[in-house]
């Protein structure tokens, strides 16, 4: 075989030294003239072929209106359609003039009612320090959630740009995404910029309105305080092979936990992505990756309050590195998810931290080095059983271990100046059911059994309502 | 050791050299586009079909395996009118691929060369999932196929010019072989003019359109829409009082609103290929349209 080829491989090497040699000029103006010649050849080969197509298209239906015409007996419904006129290409929709470049707009509007057993502003994660606003289930009562709104368009023939704002209830607007991502480059390459979600694991690139659940795993609400946003660059390449291999790399000013931003110019470290994926026979997909973000934190602060009610104010500075590690299975029979789907979703991440913990109480600073290593997971599975209706269950588990914090194996401060970070397993059951009487529309229901604080069950009934017009949404796998 | 390095030398050398006669890599979104660049194209193309008949072509997952097949095609051959539009616009993004980008020679649309049914005149969504290009399941015109073939020889001949000769060989090949087909299919489903069918999605407009068949009826009230109960009720009210002669079923639907509604009317259900692979016999797009049309007389008997 690879003899075969090499024979084969030499002879061409020969030839085209050969033609490159002796001839270049007068061959290739030769085979110049030729391609021209079977250019306009086929050119107008094609434009009989499609004009012949035509005329036996009017034909049939000449023949097919005057049928119907002596068939139409009188009295008779006229149901038979008028001819169609000769066939063109339709015409572009939408009369053109400044509307016609108008991006694509989209909007999802989104609500809930939360009946909650635990009183949220006490929400925590146990062992976890805090990872920011958007962590827990949210008020009680009826909250209007986020209204996201979407204009994405290509903007030339390099580029495609997407703005995605987050309008929430207590009349804010936030910027999600606003990214511009090229389409032009060679060889699997594409490179984004601006402020995206994090390609780092599976559920972090997805918008909150395509969630399965109400609100993110547990150990995403703990790592990133909910989703990981860089405001920086992406670069990723497709491999050229038909086993679907990503390969990825990040990096950002570090605005969102568990960075901060730096002092100086540079960037905030960054992130590693690698996904593959592929085909098991025509009724189940997956996909499955390792990915790798390292950053630096300065002065990550946090409020305690010691055992003995004394308020005590920490901040962490060190270097932060989170692997995660997931997986995602989707089957549906001969690949049609009209009616049964299955989805099984499962990710692991796992945090080190290493630096310096700081502690201010009464006006006293004191500094020690500090190092944990905590990990969580989730595994959630969706089941689809009707056309309409869906039921999905969800387990989350945190482990914190166990930090090394200096102020306390030096006797400075006691453990008990640190209830944040005393260690601690949290978890929560989620159970979800919901029912989409079209694409466009999406009413749930969810109800969780929550051991985040692990003294204080709290049980979490959800209700939320998701709609959305404009433009058909794309999602991704 | 020179073995070696020989073998070295030709593995570096056809890895070079391959790429410039290896066929045009195609990813087809519909078995019948699919089919229809394999007929045209011959030993040219290798093509992939990104979905097959017994999936809702709307309804698909930008799969990873899609992204990778996007990431290497030479082609894309869509049907368009936003019949992919939940995951094509994905793939195409998430590919790192410049070739098949619109606008591109590597992007083609077959519905964006066919004047399309029920292009809506105001687009709302109370009308169900309505496509404000027309109606997209055109395929089933096999009038509308021999429109496209002539494009998409065009395009090969395009993409592929040093090959333009062979591509317009099997393209004038194919509408001798489709036109002499049509006449065909013409002549035995002569007999279904004006017989009354119902429907389940509006994808057979075309097909009902080309062979004279009236639709009376839709199972889905509104494209995309699953029917209520109360709305299958009046259905059977309807259809009761002036009985349709069959039920059409594709080969992606779902077997049970049909049969429901076929038991309470006493009209029987036909299943139809829809695209190549939808049923044993339809193995080409030829055999496609065969089978439709014998399943079709065979219950119109």
């Amino acid at each position: 075989m690879i003899r075969y080829k090499a024979i084969g491989a030499y002879r061409l090497l020969a030839l085209s030294l050969l033609a490159l040699a002796v001839t270049p000029a007068r061959a290739s103006e030769l085979s110049e003239l030729r391609a021209e010649l079977d250019a306009v050849k086929s050119n107008y080969q094609t434009q009989l072929s499609a004009l012949e197509a035509r005329v036996a298209q009017l034909e049939v239906q000449l023949a097919a209106a005057s049928s119907a015409a002596a068939s139409a007996a009188p009295g008779a419904p006229a149901e038979v359609p008028a001819p169609l006129a000769p066939m063109a290409p339709s015409p572009p929709s939408g009369g053109g003039g400044q509307n016609a470049f108008n991006p694509a707009v989209s909007v999802i509007l989104g609500g809930r009612y939360a009946q909650l057993s635990g009183d949220p502003a006490d929400y925590h994660i146990a062992g976890f320090m805090p990872a920011g606003d958007e962590v827990g289930p949210g008020p009680r009562g009826f909250t209007l959630g986020e209204s996201e709104l979407t204009l994405a368009a290509n903007v030339d023939p390099y580029f495609f740009a997407n703005l995605t704002t987050a309008i929430t209830g207590d009349n804010s607007i936030s910027v999600e995404e606003a990214y511009v991502k090229t389409i032009a480059l060679p060889s699997g390459l594409s490179l984004k910029a601006g402020r995206f979600f994090s390609g780092l694991g599976y559920v972090n690139e997805i918008h909150s309105h395509a969630w399965d659940f109400v609100d993110q795993p547990l150990v995403y609400q703990a790592m990133f305080g909910g989703q990981l946003a860089q405001d920086g660059a992406q670069l990723k390449w497709v491999a050229p092979t038909d086993l679907f291999v990503e390969l990825g790399a990040e990096t950002g000013n570090g605005e969102q936990f568990p960075r901060t931003r730096l002092q100086g110019n540079g960037l905030n470290g960054g992130a590693l992505l690698a996904h593959v994926g592929n085909d098991i026979g025509d009724s189940t997909s997956w996909r499955a990756g390792v990915s790798w973000l390292s950053a630096r934190a300065e002065d990550r602060s946090f409020s305690d309050v010691t055992a003995g009610g004394d308020a005590i104010a920490d901040a962490f500075t060190g270097d932060s590195r989170t692997w995660v590690v997931d997986g995602i299975l989707k089957w549906s029979p001969h690949g049609n998810a009209t009616v049964h789907s299955l989805k099984l979703q499962a990710e692991y991440l796992q945090r080190s931290e290493d630096g310096q913990l700081a502690a201010t109480i009464n006006q006293l600073t004191l500094a020690a080095p500090y190092r944990s290593r905590q990990s969580g997971w989730y595994l959630q599975g969706v089941y689809q059983f009707l056309p309409r209706w869906r039921v999905g269950a969800r387990y989350d588990a945190l482990d914190s271990g166990t930090p090394q914090i200096g102020l306390v194996d030096s006797g400075l401060l006691p453990a008990s100046s640190f209830p944040t970070l005393a260690p601690a397993s949290p978890s929560r059951v989620s159970l979800m059911f919901d029912w989409n009487p079209s694409e466009f529309t999406r009413l749930r229901a969810q109800y969780a059994w929550d051991d985040a604080r692990l003294d204080n069950r709290d049980r979490q009934l959800l209700l939320q309502y998701l709609y959305s017009i404009g433009a058909h949404g794309a999602h991704k796998f | 050791m020179n073995s070696v390095l020989k073998c070295l030398a030709a593995i570096l050398l056809a890895a070079t050299t391959l790429p410039a006669q290896a066929a045009i890599r195609v990813l087809a979104t519909t078995p019948e586009w699919a089919e229809l660049t394999r007929d045209l194209g011959g030993d040219k193309v290798d093509v992939y079909a990104a979905t097959s008949a017994f999936q809702d072509v709307h309804r698909v997952d930008a799969k990873p395996s899609l992204v990778s097949r996007a990431r290497n095609a030479d082609l894309v051959v869509a049907a368009g009118a936003e019949l992919e539009i939940g995951w094509l616009p994905i793939l195409l993004r998430e590919s790192g691929n410049a070739r098949i980008q619109p606008g591109n020679p590597g992007y083609f649309e077959a519905d964006a060369n066919l004047r399309l049914l029920e292009v809506p005149a105001s687009v709302d969504r109370s009308m169900g999932d309505v496509h404000p290009l027309g109606n997209p399941h055109a395929h089933l015109d096999p009038h509308n196929v021999a429109i496209v073939a002539a494009a998409l020889t065009t395009r090969l001949s395009t993409i592929d010019a040093g090959n333009a000769a062979y591509y317009q060989g099997r393209g004038s090949d194919f509408q001798s072989r489709w036109q002499a087909a049509i006449a065909r299919w013409e002549q035995q489903a002569a007999p279904l003019k004006g017989v009354p069918v119902v429907v389940i999605h509006r994808d057979q407009v075309y097909l009902c359109r080309w062979l004279g068949l009236r639709e009376v009826a839709a199972i889905e009230p509104k494209p995309g829409v699953p029917p209520s109960s109360t709305y299958l009720a009046e259905l059977v009210t309807k259809l009761t009082a002036a009985p349709p002669r069959m039920i059409l079923r594709n080969a992606y639907n779902d077997s049970k609103a049909a049969d429901w509604l076929a038991e309470r009317i006493h009209a029987p259900v036909v299943m139809l290929p829809y695209s190549v692979g939808g049923t044993p016999a339809a193995h080409d797009l030829f055999t496609l349209f065969d089978d439709t049309v014998a399943r079709l007389m065979g219950a119109a008997k």
